[in-house]
């Protein structure tokens, strides 16, 4: 049986695009587990992480993490974000402008240790960057430093909120192997907030789907996402203009997208082809 | 007569630097506050952090000349227990002069703050850094232009006060008579001549002023980015 590290029951209200709302969601992580939330935009997944942080105060509920008590609306207990150990990557990354690349992990870490500081600069290949500040980076290059920054503190709990949704394909591969990479180096419990199917599947071993405020479904990522489940909103119609190892160009209404197939599939294709892709916002 | 110059200069001056140590030192963490806190009533303080920029000065001057006299508790409390007289004196234009350049302080830097991503101060807490050490590393270095344009503007704008000082100072020679009110005086005893030179003086440091407001400030958006 797994520890559990992190359990938690918190209620808030919140504001959606289809008026009030309130936000009941129950979750328990396991230590060292990579846990995602999964959902639509808006329906409180950031909040959520937001209110593990510290940085957002639920309106009723507790958090445990181990032994200690981090929030509890009975006992009137809500420990402050510093004093709460964990790295948050943001969604905007939220990199402080002032500071150099090294600088960054200089602040962000407590014992200022210069092995760790210099493995982590390693990890996510920031070395040849370290006097740059974030105006001077590529999209990649931030996230990369985000979660570098967030690492620093040695944080018991990483939490990840929407950490790839700005940045290109090509780059989103990449940072999901870092992202890894980091999870099993560096020991950290995660909790990644995210709406791309894709990542949750490479990224996770257990996806909490929220819905209407409610977890609406649990599991592993591959009994969640059966293909049925998951509804999605955008149908589009494109044409096939490219095929390629196994990517796909295709190209709808002017734009060029391109997807990802396995070799099966990749079998009944050709150029020019007319297909339907669902796109999941 | 150009010893007499010197010292209005000098006391003109001496407020302003003053003027803005203290405003810096008040200003931040009320544009902290005024930025950041949700406490509902902070409207209330907001109002009154920029009830100088629309009152006459001759009202706050007024007002302030009241609670200074030693009948009243203000005025009382400095004259019995720290032995100052704040009617007509230095430290009683120095007072007045930081009530009424509140505003020019405290709004820039709020508009700093308020340009800022609230991330990079949450950022900052969950790093388990304090408030302190947040607004010293994080905050006030990303706001360097709002911080300089809030100095400057408060510095320029006591070099030109005139209702409140005259007021409460009383246009004492070599205490708190200072450039902007010398203008007045010397045009009064039509001295032209003399006028003339102080109003020279002022034109030229203000104009000295913005320009180091604009400069540097270009400066920093350039370097912003690197």
């Amino acid at each position: 049986m797994e520890e559990i590290l992190i359990e938690l029951h918190l209620c808030k209200k919140i504001h959606t695009s289809e008026g009030d709302e309130t936000l009941d969601v129950k979750i328990e992580i396991p230590r060292l587990g990579f846990i995602t939330l999964f959902g639509q935009s808006g329906v409180g997944k950031t909040t959520l992480l937001r209110m593990i942080a510290g940085l957002t105060q639920p309106d009723s509920g507790f958090i445990k993490v181990g032994t200690e008590v981090w929030f509890d609306s009975i006992h009137k207990v809500n420990i402050k974000p510093q004093y709460r150990n964990i790295g948050f990557v943001f969604q905007d990354y939220s990199l402080f402008p002032n500071m150099t690349v090294k600088e960054h992990l200089l602040y962000a870490s407590q014992d200022k240790e210069t092995s760790y500081i210099s493995e982590l600069l390693d990890v996510f290949h920031l070395k040849g960057l370290c006097n740059r500040k974030p105006g001077r980076l590529s999209g990649g290059q931030q996230q990369r430093l985000a979660v570098a920054r967030a690492l620093a503190r040695k944080p018991q709990i990483l939490l990840l909120d929407e950490p790839l949704s700005a940045l290109d394909s090509e780059t989103r591969q990449s940072l999901q192997h870092e992202i890894i990479q980091a999870h099993t180096n560096f020991q950290a419990t995660t909790l990644l907030v995210s709406h791309d199917i894709n990542e949750v599947y490479r990224l996770s071993d257990f996806v909490y789907v929220i819905e209407n405020g409610k977890i609406q479904e649990q599991g592993k990522p591959g009994e969640v996402f059966n293909g049925t489940k998951i509804k999605p909103d955008i149908h589009l119609i494109g044409y096939i203009v490219g095929i390629e190892n196994n990517i796909l160009t295709v190209s709808v209404k002017n734009t060029i997208k391109k997807i990802i197939i396995t070799c099966d599939e990749l079998a009944n294709l050709q150029i020019n082809d007319k297909i339907l892709i669902k796109e999941s916002a | 007569m150009n010893e007499a110059f010197l010292q209005t200069f000098w006391i003109s001056i001496k407020l302003a630097s003053l003027t803005t140590i203290i405003l810096f030192c008040v200003g931040i963490p009320i544009a902290y506050f005024l930025t950041y806190s949700s406490f509902r009533l902070k409207v209330v303080l907001q109002a009154f952090v920029s009830m100088p920029l629309v009152l006459p000065p001759s009202v706050l001057g007024f007002y302030l000349l009241l609670a200074f006299s030693p009948n009243f508790w203000f005025g009382n409390f400095f004259n019995h227990y720290l032995n100052i007289r704040l009617a007509f004196s230095f430290t009683g234009i120095l007072i007045g002069s930081v009530i009424f350049n509140l505003p020019f302080m405290v709004n820039s830097i709020q508009t700093g703050f308020s340009n800022l991503p609230v991330s990079l101060k949450d950022a900052s807490f969950t790093l388990g850094k304090s408030r302190m050490t947040t607004i010293r590393r994080v905050l006030l270095p990303n706001i360097k232009p709002a911080l300089l344009t809030g100095v400057c503007l408060t510095f320029a704008h006591t070099i030109g006060e005139f209702g409140v000082i005259l007021m409460i100072g009383g246009n004492i020679p070599g205490k708190t008579r200072v450039a902007s009110l010398a203008v007045y005086d010397e045009v009064q005893a039509l001295n032209f001549n003399l006028a003339n030179k102080y109003a020279l003086f002022l034109c030229g440091f203000s104009f000295l002023i913005l320009l180091v407001i604009y400069g540097v400030n270009r400066e920093f958006l350039k370097w912003k980015r690197f």
